[in-house]
């Protein structure tokens, strides 16, 4: 199948444009989805640095802030309702725009070809127009700042009524449309990205790379791709509802009764619930969109740096597998204390539990591929053990939340919120950034900086852990979530101190940042030339020149003759073997 | 389904190269296209459901609803679908005039389905029906039935366009017999979606 798309490497350079702007090529779509991935993130994160400002010390006044945002904060003080459409925004571009984005997009795109040996992605004209899709999103998304009423403010959830009356609260006017005009675009451009995704991992494979042979990192990403696939359309269909709610007149979502700036509306016979449903049927597996790539990525580190095969590969492709399935049928776990019935929330709560099965299969095997390593603590394998650390970590607290009985004491506090930023925040950041540093080399055939990459992980680490462990306390202690002032409340008097420290850790987190940007755009010109193999790993991208070219390999795709993992076989000259080594020189061990 | 991969992969299905499903890249993605299209249909009828569910009572349809015109309407798209299957099996034989002649045929069906349900809506909005009212009883009806049918249409009249665009194509040799098949599977998708948009809205 590799010889479709002829080699690209002999035809005459493209113009500027062709080649960087309006690209066919996966790996530079890869790139861009990368990069605007971070510009957006730098957004989002800016976004949380307000909020926190104003957690930590709430009647403080900044009157340069009041300049900058002259509506939100009118005379250097935050209002209630610019806070939450900031928290609203810092979910929404988060979990849409930044880790959606870094991993399906950016290493989607980038790996999926070279790891199983295709030329390009099925579609490559598809890809491109997915991307510059993405753009306009982004911008719709962050133009909604500017309009009138401010941004969305009804959460990243979107829960009518809140989000389909306009008189609800300043958000819900222009900002909300604009947000599902922004999710519409996102929603098209994912579905474009995960159909050319799944279509070339099953029909673009080299010779020899049968699916049990495939890196798991290209497991993870079909599996992801393919939740994105089935979960998206039910919100598209919730989306269009609420949009028809907000400016149709209709009453999908709205019930009889409800009461506005002293005024009855008209709406009658709707349900919110019916959001709520259509919402986490997306929701939920989107966090599987989320982590799956993330784990699968934190995975591949793992044999590499420890120079020994991954422990269990068929059990952890078993088990994500399984890991889909049920993410795809618990999303009535996010709803307990909708007032569903408390039988129906036992189902929902056995399945979730039930997801704690493959999901430790999958965490044991990481310590496991770790144990009696020849561990190389390079960049890379820091933030990989991190990723293992967030994901032991936030899994414990999933326990507490999957279970209906202690997740109706805990659903609205902090826990949660410390909780998800571990799984889907932690897990995720640090597997992008392990995945950054990891296949920079074969991006821009330079390698990145070492010493400041560790530095980076230093400063991330720590400030991410403390931040989101203590959260978990201030939950347990019955801080609420999305309030934007707690001095009101006697009884949280003693978490104020913590709040405080949470805010200085959450700057840290932020700064520390830069360092990794300031590497990954300086490394780009300065870096140290890069080798074929810097790591010595066995998967096929490492076979083809550093940066790869266009067409992804100069001569022939490379025939597979073993599975991804081959380290330290017995009678190798070399402690790793790579996957186009071929059965007569060095004995398949998978 | 199988016939058509073997010329441009010749290597086993489930090695890498070729398949698991033993299909090209391009009917691959229509698969899964519709699967996904399939899914959004299956939101909203969904939200219909637990709409009707929530409104108590639901108006009388054979009030609503000439359902002798609706069974003609459902006829000839079903009729559609049958001469659409003929031409992809003419188109796979190598007949392009028979598959040019049936996929005409598919294309009127589809024109004179959009035109009756045109009426339909026409008649409906005449007699004071619309998103947010439903003189029959729970305004919600209104809403779900102009929504999914609408979204319905559209697809229709995509399907309508593709069909065209094939036609023309079969015509000028340039369509090969897996470019009448995929827009065949989109026709078929279609169709079946208004099985399920018929039962739960006139039948039900």
């Amino acid at each position: 199948m590799a010889d479709h798309v002829p080699a690209h490497g002999a035809h005459p350079r493209q113009s500027f444009l062709r080649r960087y702007v309006f690209s066919t090529d996966h790996k530079v779509i890869g790139l861009q989805y990368l990069v605007t991935s971070m510009a957006m993130a730098l957004v989002g994160g800016l976004l949380v640095m307000l909020m926190r400002m104003q957690l930590a010390w709430p009647h403080s006044s900044w009157p340069l802030l009041g300049k900058l945002f002259p509506v939100g904060m009118e005379g250097g003080l935050m209002k209630p309702e610019f806070y939450l459409s900031l928290m609203t925004m810092h979910g929404t571009i988060m979990v849409f725009f930044v880790v959606s984005l870094a991993l399906l997009g950016g290493f989607g795109n980038f790996l999926i070809p070279l790891q199983i040996g295709a030329r390009d992605m099925a579609f490559p004209f598809l890809n491109m127009l997915s991307f510059w899709i993405m753009v306009p999103a982004c911008l719709v998304m962050l133009g909604s700042f500017l309009v009138e009423g401010g941004a969305a403010a009804a959460g990243w959830t979107a829960y009518p009524p809140l989000s389909a009356i306009a008189e609800a609260i300043p958000g819900s006017q222009m900002g909300q449309t604009w947000w599902i005009v922004g999710m519409a675009l996102f929603i098209a451009s994912f579905t474009m990205g995960g159909l050319n995704y799944v279509t070339t991992i099953l029909n673009m494979r080299t010779k020899g790379m049968s699916l049990m042979r495939m890196p798991i990192t290209i497991w993870s990403l079909f599996l992801a791709s393919l939740l994105g696939l089935l979960a998206f359309p039910p919100l598209t269909a919730a989306a269009v509802m609420l949009l028809m709610d907000r400016h149709a007149g209709t009453s999908f979502f709205l019930p009889s009764g409800l009461f506005f700036g002293n005024k009855l509306m008209e709406h009658s016979g709707g349900t919110p619930l019916l959001w709520q449903h259509l919402f986490w049927f997306l929701g939920h597996p989107e966090v599987y969109v989320l982590i799956l790539p993330a784990l699968g990525i934190t995975l591949e580190m793992l044999p590499v740096f420890t120079r020994k095969p991954l422990f269990g590969y068929r059990m952890t492709v078993y088990s994500l597998v399984t890991i889909s399935f049920l993410g795809m049928i618990v999303w009535g776990h996010h709803m307990y204390v909708s007032g569903m019935s408390p039988y129906v929330g036992e189902i929902f709560a056995i399945g979730t539990l039930t997801i704690t099965l493959p999901s430790a299969i999958v965490g044991m095997n990481m310590l496991a591929s770790l144990w009696g390593g020849l561990l190389r603590l390079r960049t890379p394998m820091l933030f990989s053990i991190g990723s293992i650390v967030f994901f032991g970590t936030g899994g414990f607290g999933g326990i507490f939340l999957g279970n209906a009985t202690s997740d109706i004491q805990l659903h609205d506090t902090y826990f949660v919120v410390g909780h998800f930023h571990l799984m889907i925040g932690g897990v995720t950041l640090m597997a992008i950034f392990a995945g950054c540093y990891y296949w920079f080399p074969k991006m821009f055939g330079r390698m990145m900086n070492e010493k400041l990459g560790k530095l980076h992980f230093w400063l991330t680490m720590p400030a991410f852990y403390g931040i989101f462990l203590a959260m978990h306390y201030i939950g347990l202690a019955g801080t609420p979530r999305r309030y934007f002032n707690f001095e009101r409340y006697e009884f949280l008097a003693n978490i104020r101190e913590p709040q405080v420290w949470i805010t200085i850790a959450a700057f840290l987190l932020f700064i520390g940042q830069f360092l990794f940007l300031g590497n990954f755009f300086a490394s780009i010109f300065r870096g140290r030339p890069a080798p074929v193999n810097p790591w010595e790993a066995a998967t096929l991208e490492w076979t083809t020149p550093s940066p790869a070219p266009h067409g992804n390999w100069e001569g022939e795709i490379p025939e597979v003759h073993r599975w991804a993992y081959d380290y330290n076989v017995p009678g190798a000259s070399s402690d790793c073997t790579a996957q186009s080594v071929p059965a007569q020189s060095v004995p398949v061990t998978l | 389904m199988q016939q058509t991969t073997t010329e441009n992969m010749p290597r086993p299905t489930w090695d890498g190269g070729a398949s698991p499903f033993g299909a090209t890249w391009r009917k691959l993605m229509i698969w899964w296209f519709i699967i996904t299209d399939g899914l959004l249909f299956a939101g909203f009828l969904a939200a219909y459901g637990f709409l009707r569910l929530a409104a108590g009572g639901w108006p009388d349809r054979s009030l609503m609803f000439h359902l002798d015109f609706i069974a003609l309407m459902t006829f000839t798209l079903i009729t559609s679908s049958a001469t659409m299957a003929t031409a992809v099996g003419a188109a796979k034989q190598g007949n392009r005039k028979l598959a040019l002649r049936f996929l005409l045929l598919t294309m009127v069906g589809a024109f004179a389905f959009l035109g009756m349900q045109a009426y339909e809506w026409h008649t409906l909005i005449g007699q004071g029906a619309t998103l947010s009212h439903n003189p029959w009883g729970p305004a919600a009806f209104g809403a779900c039935f102009f929504l999914i049918t609408g979204f319905h249409g559209t697809h229709v009249l995509t399907g309508a366009l593709i069909l065209t665009i094939t036609a023309i194509r079969t015509a000028k040799g340039i369509t090969q017999a897996e470019g009448v098949e995929m827009a065949g599977l989109y026709w078929h998708f279609v169709d079946l979606v208004w099985v399920f948009i018929f039962t739960l809205f006139y039948l039900v």
